[in-house]
């Protein structure tokens, strides 16, 4: 069985200026896959993750997200994605529930289908106690297992996440990873930037950009055999230092 | 549609969530209107008058009795000498010293003429041109008593022609300035509180990283754009409608003209300065930014609305920015419906620029947000 | 102190970095002065009025010229009956009719009396009743000239003079209440804004635990906004005695000194406003929909204040606006020194010195 390919890149550039934050990259991701897209702080990750969101147009190349042209369709990307931001991106002065809410109603959910997706919620991740409280009182793993859970409402092909595990601790990063791991085997495919190097561990596939390139793509043991090293995170220190 | 209203419901939420903001976008208004509105009165009254008599004659306490007479006029202080009084004057005690001059009765009776030093503290130049014309009214009379109780009239052959003026005033005959600053101030009120809303509002969601979230969705920039100004529109409305209870009931403004007619003038107006907040959201990244700019064209409004100050006065070019002022056509409007009672045919020409400048604002501020970058 | 120094330097590039509000924070005082020191005036200049000749005679066409030459009035429209005097009103560009009667000339010379209805528009009392004072006043001119071999019996001659401000210039009066107002609502606009907006995105807390003091933290925040309001008042002065000839018949020096106190008031008030507020849009609504029209209205800037109801002239002493008006418009215009303005002077203090202190216990609760 031919796997059907979700996103497909090629030599996508982006320009600010004289400055080139995204420098002819190139790659493609598969249906249901978690696919890792790894660099250093600044070296064009979310920039090129919001050219796919539809967000930020190219300066040239082409680039295709669950078979719609960026330059052409991005209307017809944002319906078939979720998006989870670095920065926090539920209203911190509604509730849960009024969260779920807002976002499933702007994504054209009829409310019997929000509220069908919010018990569905509440009774996977144990929200009972906290729907109706406001999300500014919520420690902050909870904020992104909930941002996370908000980004499927709308049961999205690709679901995109910047840094999504920022600032967490280890048990509930393990337990977000879980939540992925889920939600890629029910065939959403994943595309995760992150600066830890374990969770690459986690990734089907990762990229590793540097400067703006793409400088590695592959499985995370092909990567390792390939640069002989230990752990993923010695293969990225040996790219990013060239 | 719908998510149309998903939005008008979560910005609802919002704002009626923000315990900090509530007093002040509905209770603040209110006072102000309530207690401001008697602020604004260009009467000049209770002038702080003060004299020197060096006659000290019957004539001269006469003529200051008159003065302690006239409403106009509140008789402070009697001063020695002219030191004293202009360095009373340069405290800011007293705003006019009349000077009676020695020998003022004897001049008078002798020479039937005789003169008054008046001074007067120009530095609000409008209210001392008002405060001579009562002084000279006063003397005026004074002369005319004086001439009736100590002279017969000559028998001249040749009688004073004189023309006789009276004044009416329509549509407020008391000269109540109430009348004309309640409804005034009701429209700055207004303006002021959807204009800072709304340009606050998207600058205020990109600051804190949640437009980005909303821009990935499939939302148009229309519903968008809808979603979050009805409430603000809304707003406006029952501000407008709380604030014409007022006008009515506590300060008995007449409502001569179509309630029906405000209100579509008004709910056209609140677009205007919807779309002018929107377009400055639009072209600022901070609150910060949003809330100066927001201010800068505040104070512009409303101190070249015509509120105050009469439009007419202006030098020409001054005339022609006041076009482009909202809060000019909004007054306008307001005085004449409510108070003229102009119908529909008379306020077409406000109305349609109001229109035009509705169209263009919020086409401009749709034009100008942009999903992406 | 290298410390606290450094940590101004940081104020100062936070400021300087953002082009955009460094425009507008000085761009925007300089527009505003220069367009309300043109376009202000409580004068009445020009105004339409209609004229209503019952007569058309010798000496109404007389009169209705003397009208029309005055720079008061222009006659924008002759009307043949009563009723259109409502329709021109209710239109709004005319703002008085003058109702000359029939046979006006006849009944002057045989009844030595001839009326002019004087109708105005009074949704604008103040207009109205100008208006009204300005025509009575040409009428009496007229018939004194009409009837110069009359002598009076009695006559006392007034000599007045306006002092500080002989040509009677509205800007006089303006230029003061605008120089206040921007110098007020900046200062407390801007403090407070970039205050909470450290709270909001939680520098604030970082700066707490360095080993900056509270109030250093606070004073290192304001001193940037305290030398940004002195240029901006610098400006503003220049501007005045240049532009609209403003004299300044007292101390410069003073004007100066007076101006930074005041400037620290409003700065210590944008303070205050920053400890009650949570949010920047708090903060902001409160130092304008609370400040604007208070300071507009109640500090003698417009409206004087001795025409107020009593109990509005006692509210309009917390405005520090009103003392400072008091104040520039004394060193400027009348050239008082200190001696006469001393008590203004202690008062724009005393609310410094409340607002810092009530400032800082809010800040003390908030951190126990």
């Amino acid at each position: 069985m031919k796997e059907e390919t979700v996103i497909k890149v090629e030599n996508l550039t982006k320009q600010f200026g004289d400055f080139t934050a995204v420098n002819a990259i190139s790659f493609e991701v598969k249906k249901g896959e978690i696919f890792g897209f790894l660099g250093a702080n600044g070296a064009g990750k979310t920039t090129a993750m919001k050219m796919l969101i539809g967000i930020s147009n190219p300066t040239s190349g082409e680039a295709e997200v669950a078979s719609f042209n960026v330059y052409k369709n991005p209307n017809s990307i944002k319906k078939n994605i979720g998006y989870m931001s670095q920065k926090f991106a539920l209203y911190d002065d509604l509730t849960v529930k009024e969260n779920i809410t807002f976002f499933g109603g702007i994504y054209g959910l009829t409310r019997k289908q929000i509220n069908e997706k919010r018990q569905l919620l509440v009774e996977e991740l144990g929200l009972q106690e906290i729907v109706n409280n406001l999300v500014s009182s919520l420690p902050l793993g909870w904020k992104q297992k909930i941002a996370f859970s908000v980004a499927l409402l709308h049961n999205p092909k690709i679901v995109f996440l910047d840094e999504p595990t920022g600032g967490v601790d280890p048990i509930t990063r393990r337990q977000f990873w879980e939540m992925i791991y889920k939600t890629a085997n029910q065939g959403t495919t994943i595309f995760v930037t992150t600066h830890y190097m374990d969770e690459a561990e986690y990734c089907d596939r990762v990229s590793i950009m540097v400067n703006g390139k793409i400088e590695a793509l592959d499985t995370p043991k092909n990567l390792k055999e390939k640069y002989k090293a230990k752990s993923m995170n010695d293969v990225f220190l040996k790219l990013a230092r060239g | 549609m719908n998510t149309i209203l998903y939005i008008i419901q979560k910005e609802f939420r919002q704002i009626f969530r923000n315990k900090g903001m509530l007093p002040i976008i509905f209770v603040l208004p209110i006072v102000q209107l309530v207690i401001l509105s008697n602020a604004a009165t260009f009467e000049v009254k209770n002038i702080k008058f003060s004299y020197i008599d060096t006659d000290n004659s019957s004539f001269s306490r006469e003529l200051i009795s008159k003065f302690d007479a006239s409403t106009y006029f509140n008789v402070l202080a009697k001063y020695p000498s002219n030191k004293i009084a202009n360095s009373a004057m340069l405290k800011g005690d007293v705003d006019v010293i009349l000077e009676i001059p020695s020998n003022f009765e004897r001049n008078l009776l002798k020479d039937k003429k005789t003169d008054v030093g008046v001074t007067i503290n120009a530095i609000d130049g409008a209210a001392a041109g008002v405060t001579n014309v009562y002084i000279n009214q006063i003397l005026q009379s004074f002369n005319k008593n004086a001439q009736s109780n100590l002279i017969q009239p000559s028998n001249t052959s040749i009688k004073y022609q004189n023309i006789t003026s009276i004044p009416s005033f329509w549509f407020n005959k008391t000269l109540n300035y109430k009348t004309f600053m309640v409804p005034g101030i009701l429209v700055l009120l207004v303006t002021m509180i959807t204009l800072f809303l709304s340009g606050m509002n998207i600058v205020r969601e990109k600051e804190i990283g949640t437009l980005e979230q909303i821009n990935v969705t499939p939302i148009k920039k229309h519903e968008l754009i809808i979603g979050k100004l009805f409430p603000f529109w809304l707003l406006g409305l029952v501000l407008l409608s709380v604030g014409l209870l007022i006008a009515k009931l506590l300060f008995n403004v007449p409502i001569v003209g179509s309630l029906l007619l405000m209100y579509l003038y008004t709910s056209i107006y609140i677009l205007v300065i919807l779309g002018i907040g929107l377009f400055i959201s639009n072209f600022t990244d901070t609150q910060q930014q949003a809330m100066f700019i927001s201010w800068f064209f505040m104070v512009i409004f409303i101190l070249m609305s015509g509120l105050f100050t009469p439009i007419e006065s202006m030098p020409n070019w001054a005339q022609l920015i006041t076009e482009l002022n909202p809060i000019k056509y909004f007054v306008e409007v307001m005085r004449m419906v409510m108070l003229k009672g102009a119908g529909f045919n008379e306020i077409l020409p406000q109305l349609t620029k109001t229109l035009i400048y509705a169209i263009a604002m919020n086409g401009l501020a749709v034009l100008s947000y942009k999903k992406t970058t | 102190m290298k410390r606290f120094i450094g940590f101004i330097e940081k104020e100062f590039y936070h400021i300087f970095r953002d082009k955009r509000s460094l425009f507008i924070l000085f761009g925007m005082p300089i527009v505003q002065i220069m367009l309300f020191g043109f376009a202000i005036t409580n004068e009445i200049n020009n105004v339409d009025i209609a004229i209503l000749n019952n007569s058309k005679d010798t000496k109404t066409e007389e009169i209705i010229n003397k009208i029309a030459s005055s720079k008061y009035f222009s006659v924008e429209d002759f009307i043949q009956n009563e009723n259109e005097i409502e329709a021109i009103f209710k239109k709004g560009k005319v703002k008085a009719v003058l109702n000359f009667e029939t046979d006006f000339s006849k009944k002057l010379i045989t009844e030595n009396n001839a009326t002019v209805q004087i109708i105005t528009d009074a949704t604008d009392p103040n207009t109205a009743n100008t208006i009204s004072n300005y025509v009575s006043a040409i009428l009496q001119n007229y018939s004194k000239t009409n009837n110069k071999n009359i002598k009076l019996a009695y006559q006392i001659v007034p000599k007045t003079r306006m002092v500080y401000n002989q040509e009677l210039k509205s800007v006089f009066m303006f230029v003061p209440g605008v120089m206040t107002i921007i110098l007020m609502l900046v200062s407390a606009m801007m403090t407070s804004i970039s205050i909470t907006r450290e709270k909001e995105l939680g520098t604030m807390e970082i700066l707490l635990v360095s080993p900056l003091k509270p109030f250093q933290v606070i004073i290192g925040k304001v001193v940037p906004y305290i030398f940004l309001s002195i240029i901006n008042a610098i400006v503003i002065i220049v501007l005045s005695m240049f532009v609209f000839k403003m004299p300044v018949e007292g101390s410069l020096f003073l004007l100066g000194a007076e101006s930074i106190l005041f400037i620290i008031t409003s700065l210590s008030l944008g303070i205050l406003i920053s400890t009650v507020s949570a949010t920047q849009q708090t903060a902001m609504m409160i130092s304008l929909m609370a400040l604007m029209l208070p300071v507009i209205l109640l500090s003698g800037f417009i409206f004087p204040i001795t025409s107020m109801p009593v109990p509005l002239q006692i509210l309009s002493n917390i405005i520090p606006a009103k003392w400072f008006i008091i104040i520039i418009k004394g060193i400027m215009l009348k050239g008082i020194g200190l001696t006469f303005i001393w008590k203004e002077t202690l008062i724009l203090v005393a609310m410094t010195l409340f607002f810092i202190v009530v400032s800082i216990k809010k800040y003390k609760i908030r951190l126990e």
